[in-house]
């Protein structure tokens, strides 16, 4: 795998903890959580490569 | 404390299970098989790979069919489903690839040209993942494609797509678009390697013409049409010509802008000898002001927001009633192609190409695409192919 996808997939690992952070620490927001996990969506499935 | 958890596990595992429902369509859809036939014209089966080694164990190699006759003649290679949701292309490239029986010259063809694209959808667009051709012995079923290559196999997308080698500012997703990455290379991108491996095609079999199919809305100027650069100008004009006097159907041409790049129609003829021309059937699925983007819609063109459009001029082709159905754009499109050899084998008679069992338009309209498919339950296994 090429230097620049690692880069990418570390990006996308640091997105997804940022994202994971952010649903934890919400408290108040359903709608919050809610986005912060359709978000995820995309990532998660690009780090675990399903194909 | 507690209730906000309960929400939080509740919220989870509803996304969890939307996104496994949706998962397996989605993965049932790339890795459906659509069982084609090489017909009694076809002489030899190779790989895209076979000509650039960078698309060898790709999701991006597929298939090319050889039908060589008899004679030595001209070489033509048909390209289909560069973009695989403009379907009327790959239903063409199988009536000559099931059907055609080449005498003299060499026919060459890909029918899933963007083979990743094919395994794509548009889910933002609410695309059906299928579509069916009725046949004599039952029904055909199709994947419905999207213009790029699926993100699952060749990502990231850069900010901006810097076009090789002309180094012209593309939008970002046009790196996925095998009418884009023209002439290509072959350390690139998997999409430039895929347009690379069809141009070492052209060049070590000497081909004459290169076709490329698509489909374009009929809210689009360039529809309806061929598409060609100066040095196809001449036959397209006699295409264009013979067909509206003899067959009845326009298909006016559009010239190949030289400064606009990565298009089959402008760098194939630039990195060639190949002569190519783009052929643009109208597909109103592809327009935005549509209805719904049913399976109807793709098939029989029916829309009553473009009717509306239509009887205000806001369209440029015509349109009524009958929509713009599938028949009429395969059967254009089989015409336009048998009459470019014709012409280019009247201007060059040493390079004459001669095949017969290739419906026209006409007939195409009146029995249906699916007459000229057969069934592959009843054909010899080696001569079946997954695409």
């Amino acid at each position: 795998m090429p230097f620049i996808m690692i880069l990418y997939y570390v990006i996308t690992l640091f997105l997804i903890g940022m994202l994971l952070w952010n649903f934890v620490r919400e408290k108040k927001s359903a709608d919050d959580m809610l986005l912060y996990l359709l978000v995820l969506i995309p990532l998660i499935m690009r780090i675990l490569r399903v194909k | 404390m507690r209730r906000v958890w309960t929400t939080k596990v509740l919220l989870a595992s509803a996304v969890a299970a939307l996104m496994t429902v949706a998962g397996i369509q989605l993965y049932e859809h790339r890795h459906h098989s659509l069982p084609i036939i090489a017909g009694p014209g076809v002489t030899k089966v190779a790989m895209l790979s076979d000509y650039a080694e960078g698309l060898k164990g790709t999701p991006a190699d597929t298939f090319v069919f050889f039908l060589e006759g008899k004679e030595a003649g001209g070489k033509i290679l048909i390209i289909a489903n560069t973009h695989s949701n403009e379907p009327a292309a790959i239903l063409t490239s199988l009536i000559f690839l099931e059907n055609a029986i080449v005498e003299k010259g060499t026919l060459i063809i890909i029918p899933q040209f963007n083979n990743s694209g094919s395994r794509n959808t548009r889910p933002g667009d609410g695309y059906p993942l299928y579509f069916e051709i009725p046949t004599d012995w039952g029904k055909k079923k199709f994947r419905i494609g999207n213009r790029e290559a699926s993100p699952l196999d060749q990502w990231p997308d850069p900010d901006v797509y810097v076009h090789y080698p002309d180094r012209q500012l593309l939008s970002f997703l046009d790196v996925r678009n095998t009418n884009r990455t023209w002439p290509g290379r072959a350390n690139g991108p998997l999409m430039e390697r895929v347009t690379h491996a069809a141009m070492e095609i052209m060049r070590k079999e000497e081909v004459d013409i290169a076709l490329d199919i698509h489909g374009a809305e009929t809210m689009f100027p360039v529809t309806n049409c061929i598409v060609a650069p100066e040095k196809s100008m001449r036959i397209a004009m006699l295409t264009s010509l013979t067909v509206k006097a003899r067959e009845g159907f326009e298909n006016h041409v559009e010239p190949s802008p030289s400064g606009f790049r990565g298009l089959s129609h402008r760098e194939i003829g630039d990195y060639s000898d190949a002569l190519p021309f783009l052929l643009e059937a109208p597909i109103p699925f592809l327009d935005q002001p549509t209805g719904p983007k049913t399976v109807d819609l793709l098939l029989d063109g029916k829309d009553p927001f473009l009717l509306s459009l239509s009887k205000k001029g806001k369209l440029f082709v015509p349109y009524d009633e009958s929509g713009w159905p599938m028949d009429k754009r395969v059967g254009q499109h089989c015409s336009v192609i048998l009459e470019i050899m014709n012409q280019h084998s009247r201007k060059y008679p040493e390079k004459t190409t001669t095949i017969r069992n290739v419906p026209r338009y006409a007939d195409v309209v009146e029995k249906g695409v699916g007459y000229y498919f057969h069934n592959p339950d009843e054909t010899e296994k080696k001569n079946v192919y997954d695409i």
